[in-house]
């Protein structure tokens, strides 16, 4: 564990430009980008003491900061792996199969969900919504989508992963972004109604 | 009132009050609706989250949350719809599934299960999911979150209305939870112990650990209640004991005007003290031929040593005789007394008038001369009264605040909580002490100043006013006087020149001025850090003339405020436990008001004020002074350079002591009587806010014990006065005889209505909370401004002494500890002396934490633990002085005040040392 905690000079530079976006006394409307700062700066997770450092930064008290480091799945409270594997099992992935996408990663990984390997290059977590249902189910890992999955492609992925390499991001089937799979469904021609 | 919001409620026809809640209407109409995540309690914000008070509004899709909805004009609410009803039954249903079984389930008689059986509702049919395991870390609290709804009335209670940010709603959904700190036991997170969560839960989840078993769950059911006063601080919070077999179960707080219904640490754990084995139980004679020294120690659970047991007839012929012997062998100038500021302002009134008329002497003095003795010196002088202008609960209409040489989150915790919910709501909070402090977290300004500079910090503030023309012209002019003189005075005293005085900032000081002087309202609040110096009556007057030049006083929202420190400190110095002063305080050196009590108490009273505690002390190691009466005192622990001030009482040739428990002061007495504790007796106490509060009898005093106020008179009886007071409220309405300041408050009212504020202008009306709007009670009807002169500390430290000492408080000991160290719970939360050192000196002593070191000054040696403290300043040690086993006031200078005669607590030479192995081995 972490005893203690500062930001880096570029880091806390960085720090005092989001805190300046906001107007005096409401500093704590920061707290979010900070801790993310924090975290990226502490191997991807957020110890006590780092808490406690941006609570004060912040002025605020630091059950407040944990509250907000608490709800956020995307916020590591323990060791996380370098590479943290975080798999959306919210409603519209669960509906479409997360559960079979997370034990995939479980199996590819050789962990249990909540845990990391034990050379420390992985984690794997199940979080809660990260706004690409229209793609589901999705997982995020580092700062990449990978969406439209299955057990196979996930498990394609992560060993992509392992053995160093950069897998293909976003959607892993026939589609462009969110478009409709296929192509487009609608608009296919050009009319823009009456005396076009 | 064409503000109110008429509407229809049940088909009836109400009006609601702008602000008021559909909940609150309805409650005024005598429907209670459900409710758990509300609390009617005042300051808790409704919340909306349990859905338990769910009522049906006429037009609208999905029903509302009472609690937080408000009605608007012409709305048509049904709060039993069979939908609501039907709706409010899933909402207990639901939260019932994770419940553990009612009879196990900690509190069956929550308000949960009561709410539960209102409506109906006694199973679930939703399965139940894993909840957490009991914790039971912390002495005071049961911690039980399997019977938790997450209502969040406990974030509420810790975090807005004590505000202290230590529980929070971790987690999230499913996976949310109650947590301390960082998820912490309770017991070792940052938690002050206030209680407020227990008092606020409804559920059985936050429980008091008095009334669980090893199961935790509730045994203990009050058989009944007993309204009442705190007995610790000067706060004055009202209570409730809850009471089973005679023996206090727990405490609840009451919605007093000092704290609604907040208490602390102490005034909700710190009780049971009534009820320790070592209460004296019956009188006590000094055994022939045990010999009075020094440093003599009596085991107070085994007083046969030195005391053996005697009647009441003998004990109290013993300690009249006694009295009366010395009295007719060297007059009334032989004896002394010293009265108490924990006991009632019936025995205050009653301890002063037998010293004055049955004695013979003013010799009577209390703690209020080790307290703000210095403070009630400048007061007089400058506004001619003592009291403060305005209650602590003006800070709410405060744009700035400053507390100044006070420590109010451990000694005054509930006035804080109003400090920090203004420091919340905006106001600006301006610290100023050597060391550092809780309130610093919720200060907009700190200034971490020089011990024993208050002098040079506030001088330049008022430099700054009178160079910047910050003062208020017409104010000055109405109502002050000696301007000029103040305003050449301070012209030297520059920021840029005091600011390496002081150790602030020249811009820093400016900034404060500035605030201070320029804002709608300023208050002041001060404590012992003023008061207990050599210079405690200029710091002061510095106070006083900040208030008076720039006219914040006698408004709401701006005054001056002395945070008393003892429950009736206030009350007992109206009544004249003062050597120079009568009840009122009107002088006893006036020809004419003597007169006056004279005429009333039948007898000849001494012309000459008396001598204060340390001078006391002093007249009696020069055998000038041979017989005291003590009551409720424990001098040989509180007084300055104790071991000296032991000597003294070792050398008496008579001593009577009136306690509950052998006090240290006790072991040099001749006799012991056993009296009453607080919750023992029926009287009234004034706070700190001049609010005259009404404290109840509830429990029985053990064994033979008797009420203080009969044994005085016993003792008055004694010496030949035909004293015949049935009860306290007889005293009460003699002392409203010789105390104007009483007017309009009598007995039966305050039986009443509790609490009662002075001065009050009709017996039908409230008291005036915020006084001198326009003027002042002195015999100009002006504020007279003293300038202060700046003077260094009674003994500076020196390459021998090195070190700053300063004494103080902890928060959930009390004064000497004769009360709280017998108060298992608080007495498990901080069980021993500890010495508070900067971690930046622990290196360059070659101490580590926890070691135990040596600590001395010229006046005395004392070994205790060492604890790392970061508000602590380099270069000073900070020790409580409640603990005897390592009593610190045998370190303190006697140094005295001129003018307050209150001695130098928070400032003597000391030096810290470790113990060598050897040397500790050879003690």
């Amino acid at each position: 564990m972490s005893a203690t905690f500062e930001l880096t000079p570029e880091n806390l530079e960085a720090a005092k430009k989001i805190i300046a976006k906001y107007p005096p006394g409401r500093q704590a409307s920061a707290v979010m980008p900070i801790l993310a700062i924090a975290q990226r700066q502490n191997d991807n997770w957020l110890p006590q003491a780092a808490i406690e450092y941006v609570a004060k930064l912040l002025g605020m008290a630091a059950i407040r900061v944990h509250e907000v480091a608490s709800f956020y799945t995307m916020y590591n409270l323990k060791p996380a792996g370098r590479t943290q594997v975080q798999v959306c099992t919210t409603t519209p992935c669960w509906l479409r199969g997360s559960n079979e996408v997370l034990h995939a990663c479980e199996k590819a990984l050789g962990i249990k969900c909540g845990e990391v390997t034990k050379d420390g290059a992985f984690g794997l977590s199940e979080v809660e919504c990260l706004g690409a249902c229209v793609n589901a189910p999705m997982m995020q890992i580092g700062d990449d989508y990978y969406e439209d999955l299955d057990p196979a492609g996930a498990t394609r992925i992560i060993e992509t992963l392992k053995a160093g390499g950069k897998p293909k991001t976003g959607t892993q089937i026939d589609r462009r972004t969110s478009e409709p799979i296929g192509g487009p469904t609608t608009l296919t021609t050009l009319s823009f109604g009456k005396g076009s | 009132m064409s503000d109110t919001i008429a509407f229809t409620l049940d088909g009836v026809s109400v009006e609601a009050k702008p602000g008021e809640t559909i909940w609150q209407v309805a409650q005024r109409q005598g429907t209670e609706i459900p409710h758990l995540c509300y609390s009617p309690a005042p300051d808790y914000r409704p919340d909306g989250n349990c859905r338990a008070c769910m009522v049906e509004i006429e037009g609208e899709r999905v029903l509302a949350a009472s609690c937080i909805r408000k009605p608007t004009a012409g709305m048509k609410v049904r709060t039993a719809s069979e939908r609501a009803k039907a709706s409010r039954k899933m909402v207990f249903e639901l939260l019932m599934a994770d419940q553990p079984e009612r009879q196990v389930g900690h509190d069956p008689e929550s308000r949960f299960w009561r709410w539960a059986e209102r409506v109906e509702v006694s199973e679930s049919r939703f399965p139940e999911r894993q909840t957490p395991g009991p914790d039971r870390s912390h002495p005071a609290m049961a911690v039980n979150l399997d019977a938790c709804i997450h209502c969040n009335l406990c974030v509420r209670a810790c975090r807005e209305v004590q505000v202290n940010d230590v529980i929070g709603m971790a987690g999230r959904g499913h996976n949310a939870k109650i947590v301390f700190d960082f998820d912490d036991p309770m017991g070792n997170s940052t938690c002050v112990a206030c209680g407020e969560c227990v008092q606020a839960c409804p559920t059985g989840a936050l429980m008091p650990s008095t009334a669980v078993n090893a199961a935790n769950v509730r045994t203990g059911y009050a058989d009944r209640a007993v309204d009442s006063v705190c007995p610790y601080c000067g706060v004055g919070c009202q209570i409730t004991y809850q009471i089973r077999d005679d023996k206090l179960l727990y405490v609840t707080g009451r919605d007093g005007p000092a704290n609604n219904n907040r208490l602390c640490v102490k005034g909700r754990f710190g009780f049971d003290y009534v009820h320790n084995p070592e209460r004296l139980a019956q009188p006590l004679i000094r055994k022939d031929g045990v010999p009075k020294h020094a440093d003599d120690k009596v085991d107070p659970a085994n007083p046969w040593t030195h005391f053996r047991p005697a009647t009441w007839e003998e004990a109290l012929a013993c300690a009249a005789g006694g009295l009366r012997k010395i009295h007719d062998a060297h007059g009334g100038g032989a004896l002394a007394g010293f009265g108490s500021a924990k006991g009632s302002n019936e025995e205050a009134y009653l301890f002063q008038k037998l010293v004055r008329t049955g004695f013979g002497t003013n010799n009577v003095d209390h703690c209020t001369r080790l307290c703000h003795a210095s403070s009630v010196a400048a007061l007089m002088e400058g506004i001619g009264s003592a009291a403060v202008t305005a209650p602590f609960t003006a800070c709410k209409d405060a744009e700035v605040i400053i507390v100044i040489g006070a420590n109010p989150t451990e000694n005054h915790p509930v006035a804080a909580t109003f400090f920090k919910q203004a420091a919340k709501r905006g106001a600006k909070l301006i610290v100023m002490d050597p060391r550092g402090q809780a309130l610093k977290r919720h200060a907009t300004h700190m200034l971490q100043f020089k011990p024993n500079k208050d002098v040079a910090l506030l001088n330049a503030m008022l430099n700054v006013i009178m160079a910047e023309g910050l003062f208020d012209q017409q104010y000055v002019q109405a109502f002050t006087e000696n301007f000029d003189a103040l305003k050449q005075h301070v012209k030297d005293f520059t920021p840029e020149k005091m600011a390496p005085e002081c150790g602030i900032p020249a811009e820093r000081i400016r900034e404060v001025a500035r605030l201070y002087a320029r804002s709608r309202a300023s208050i002041i609040f001060w404590g012992m850090g003023i008061s207990q110096s050599i210079h405690g009556t200029d710091n002061a007057r510095c106070l006083i003339a900040l208030a008076l030049t720039t006219g914040q006083v006698g408004r709401p929202g701006a005054g001056l405020h002395p945070l008393r420190g003892q429950n009736n400190v206030q009350g007992a110095s109206d009544a004249g436990l003062i050597p120079m002063v009568f009840p009122d305080y009107k002088s006893v050196e006036n020809a004419e008001i003597r007169s006056q009590f004279e005429k009333v108490w039948n007898t000849k009273l001494d012309p000459k004020r008396g001598l204060t505690v340390v001078e006391i002390v002093n007249a009696v190691l020069a055998g000038q002074i041979r017989g005291m009466y003590i009551m409720g005192e424990n001098p040989a622990m509180s007084d300055p350079d104790a071991h000296h001030a032991r000597e003294a009482f070792a050398k008496l040739e008579h001593l009577v002591v009136q306690d509950i428990f052998l006090t240290e002061t006790a072991y040099y007495a001749d006799v012991v009587l056993p009296a009453s504790a607080w919750p023992e007796k029926d009287g009234t106490v004034t706070n700190t806010n001049r609010q005259v509060q009404m404290g109840r009898k509830a429990l029985p005093t053990p064994g033979s014990a008797r009420q203080d106020w009969e044994l005085i008179q016993e003792i008055a009886r004694g010496l030949g006065l035909a004293w015949n007071y049935r009860h306290p409220s007889d005293v009460f309405a003699e002392m409203k005889q010789v105390m104007p300041s009483l007017a309009n408050i009598t007995w039966d009212r305050l039986v009443r209505e509790s609490a009662v504020t002075y001065p009050c202008p009709a017996p039908d009306q409230p008291g005036a909370d915020i006084v001198f709007g326009d003027g002042f009670p002195t015999a100009s009807k002006r504020g007279k401004l003293v300038p202060a002169v700046y003077s260094g500390p009674g003994e500076p430290v020196d390459d021998e002494y090195p070190m700053v000492l300063t004494t103080g408080r902890q928060l959930e000991h009390w004064h000497t500890g004769a009360m709280t160290r017998r108060a298992a719970m608080l007495d498990a939360i901080e069980p021993a002396p500890i010495a508070c050192l900067s971690p930046n000196d622990l290196p360059r002593l070659g101490i580590t934490p926890g070691e135990t070191i040596r600590v001395s000054t010229r006046r005395g040696t004392i070994e205790l633990a060492v604890r790392v403290d970061g508000a602590v300043p380099s270069g000073m040690v900070f020790i409580p002085f409640c603990y005897a086993e390592a009593a610190a006031n045998l370190l303190t200078s006697p140094q005295l005040d001129p003018m307050g005669k209150i001695p130098e607590f928070k400032y003597c030479a000391a030096r810290v040392e470790k113990i060598a192995g050897q040397a500790r081995a050879a003690e």
